[in-house]
């Protein structure tokens, strides 16, 4: 199966400063994949060279098996939301939907038009008094309605108030279920990722930090609490992801695909939030190799 | 596709419309009166009246408005290059825009056709606009005797100009891709091209002809010399030398009056000063300006008598020579400056999109 978006060694530098750095990352497709990370992490610049916005400066990326911004049909293929969801403040939203219609022979204006009704919008008002949340839902009408594969979308929760951000998240999940779209979303707050996506990729300092179908990493993650030990002393089979010590107590995140078996701890289950921040708070993944396995003793 | 563009451009093109009504409308009130005036006063002239001075007379009418006119045609073609150009990208990239256009449009296509329709536009609007000006203007010019003095304002360089200062804009807008600055930086480049053009290059495009005369007592006491020294680029004043009237060749583009001898060496101040010793004492005052190309600084002498003398005594050794752009060179330096400015911003434009490419793929 092709990936949604497959990159190798990728690498983009604006005058001397990279934005993103040496950036390996393979995006299934089918699924909708959040991209997590702090700001600066090089998400947006990741989501524009993804959709042709922007040339590498080393690597390689692959869109849907393609080249981005190779031609248009590459760029009818993938469906884009810029933060902010930028729009033309002196044209009416009758007018944004030309200007999707006209260059995407795929253009569906039947949905686009249906879903301009449903969320109440007026054909004739103009683009620049739209509010954040109208501004946002349009961006995803002229995204879906050409009728991509890929669906990319930055950030677009961000400048959202909580019941927008509610409603813009309920369009996109009615778009995957009656479209079967791919969908890559991008954010900094996990919270929201977490109704809606099956896939998530932690990125930080260009790097993937975590990968995987949200209900794995759930289950493979676990917080153990007990009475205060070196977390080297761990069996192999038990990463060490975030560790914190009192005097007598040590709480540990671990991630893991064995049972917990020592009965010294006590295991509890994580959330999407807590692992990510875990994730983002250690610099490198510690080395599980040269510590002990625990062997169940018969 | 060309129904985006249009889509987009459909503002700016209204202003320009509404300002080629209103630009027809005047001159069209206004023309046929300046036409008749000219059928009753120049044209009747030839049965045996005073020329000269019902030239001079209707070459003041309508004064205000030929000074708008002049006004307008040498601004609009750098006002489209500023605000057609200059923003035309520039305000995509500074508004984020560009990440939605250039994601339902790919950019190369998106640019092309923008730069075709828009670049055609400011050629229409030139093109219509140097077209009316050039009517309304035809008795002023056939009266003037000087078809040069309105070149870059008249028949086809308006539409090079406002086609290459518009790629100008385009092209600095994508390279510096901040609206205000984009706009600052295509002003500065569009007077520096006006100027390095004026100046180097259409001198240049076509040799000049010459036309020598000989200086004899008739002519030293007729014309209207003078002593002073002429005024270069900088601001620079030569040697104080003879400087002979303004030839009188009729729509002439006059690159120099010098005197020469037989072998072509110029009058030098020493030979000069030894033929006319008392040539510039007694100077009376300098007047004369400096325009773009240089002006000159005349010292009148106060003897007239002193300088007519003066002048016969060089006319024995030396004679005038005029080297000039002649009527007949009027079309050919229109259409190649017209040639030129196209080309330029054919290559303008082409660095543009380019410039993006490089940028996004």
């Amino acid at each position: 199966m092709i990936a949604a978006v497959e990159s190798v060694g990728l690498g983009k530098r604006f005058g001397r400063r990279w934005a993103l750095r040496d950036c390996t990352v393979t995006i299934p497709a089918g699924e909708v994949v959040g991209l997590v990370g702090p700001n600066g992490a090089g998400k947006t610049t990741l989501l524009h060279l993804a959709v042709g916005l922007l040339a590498p400066s080393v690597g390689t990326i692959r869109v849907l098996g393609g080249r981005p911004g190779s031609g248009q049909a590459q760029i009818s293929k993938v469906g884009f939301v810029a933060q902010d969801a930028p729009v033309y403040g002196h044209l009416s939203v009758a007018d944004h939907l030309r200007m999707g219609e006209y260059p995407n022979p795929s253009w569906d204006r039947a949905l686009a038009e249906g879903r301009i009704r449903q969320l109440g919008l007026d054909p004739r008002q103009r683009a620049g008094s739209l509010s954040g949340g109208q501004r946002a839902q349009l961006a995803l009408v002229l995204a879906v309605a050409k009728r991509p594969e890929l669906l990319v979308l930055d950030e677009p929760l961000a400048s959202l108030d909580p019941l927008a951000r509610r409603e813009f998240l309920q369009g996109l999940m009615e778009v995957v279920a009656s479209q079967g779209v791919s969908v890559v979303l991008s954010s900094h707050q996990v919270a929201d990722l977490e109704r809606v996506c099956d896939y998530l990729i932690v990125l930080a300092d260009s790097r993937v930090r975590l990968a995987g179908e949200v209900p794995d990493l759930l289950a493979e993650h676990v917080r153990l609490s007990g009475p205060r030990r070196d977390p080297s002393s761990l069996p192999s089979d038990q990463t060490v992801i975030e560790a914190g010590h009192t005097d007598k107590q040590s709480v540990m995140l671990v991630r893991t695909r064995q049972p917990v078996l020592d009965p010294a701890w006590t295991a509890m289950s994580v959330t999407l939030e807590d692992l990510v921040l875990a994730y983002l708070k250690t610099p490198e993944p510690s080395e599980a190799s040269t510590r002990p396995r625990l062997e169940v003793a018969r | 596709m060309i129904r985006l563009a249009a889509l987009q451009f459909r503002a700016q093109a209204l202003v320009a419309g509404i300002g080629l009504v209103v630009l027809a409308i005047v001159l069209a009130v206004t023309g046929p009166h300046l036409v008749h005036l000219y059928d009753a006063t120049v044209a009747a002239c030839g049965a045996g009246g005073d020329c000269a001075s019902a030239r001079s007379a209707f070459l003041q009418t309508d004064h205000a408005l030929r000074l708008a006119l002049s006004v307008l045609m040498v601004v609009v073609p750098g006002l489209i290059g500023l605000f057609w150009g200059a923003p035309l990208v520039a305000r995509e990239f500074e508004t984020g825009t560009y990440r939605l256009a250039w994601t339902q449009v790919h950019h190369s296509r998106w640019l092309v056709v923008e730069l075709g329709l828009v670049g055609l536009a400011s050629m229409a609007v030139a093109g219509l606009m140097s077209l009316m000006v050039t009517w309304w203007a035809s008795p002023i010019d056939s009266a003037k005797h000087a078809i040069y003095a309105s070149f870059e304002q008249r028949n086809l360089v308006p539409i090079g100009y406002a086609v290459a200062a518009f790629a100008l804009g385009v092209l600095i807008g994508v390279l510096v891709r901040r609206v205000i600055p984009a706009i600052l930086l295509t002003l500065v480049g569009f007077v520096a091209l006006q100027l390095l053009f004026l100046n180097f290059v259409r001198p240049n495009l076509l040799p000049p002809s010459h036309q020598t005369t000989a200086i004899t007592r008739e002519s030293a006491m007729k014309g209207d010399w003078s002593y002073g020294s002429s005024t270069g680029l900088l601001g620079t004043s030569g040697p104080s030398t003879l400087i002979p009237p303004p030839p009188a060749i009729r729509n002439a583009w006059v690159y120099s009056t010098r005197l020469v001898d037989r072998s072509g060496a110029p009058l030098t101040p020493s030979a000069l000063a030894q033929a006319c010793p008392l040539l510039g004492a007694g100077s009376s005052g300098s007047g004369g300006g400096a325009g773009i190309g240089g002006g000159e600084t005349r010292v009148r002498s106060t003897n007239g008598a002193a300088l007519e003398d003066c002048v016969t005594k060089i006319g024995a050794t030396y004679h005038e020579l005029v080297t000039y752009q002649p009527a007949r060179h009027y079309w050919p330096l229109q259409w190649t400056e017209l040639a030129i400015y196209l080309a330029l911003a054919v290559g303008l434009g082409g660095c543009g999109v380019w410039a993006v490419r490089r940028r996004l793929a």
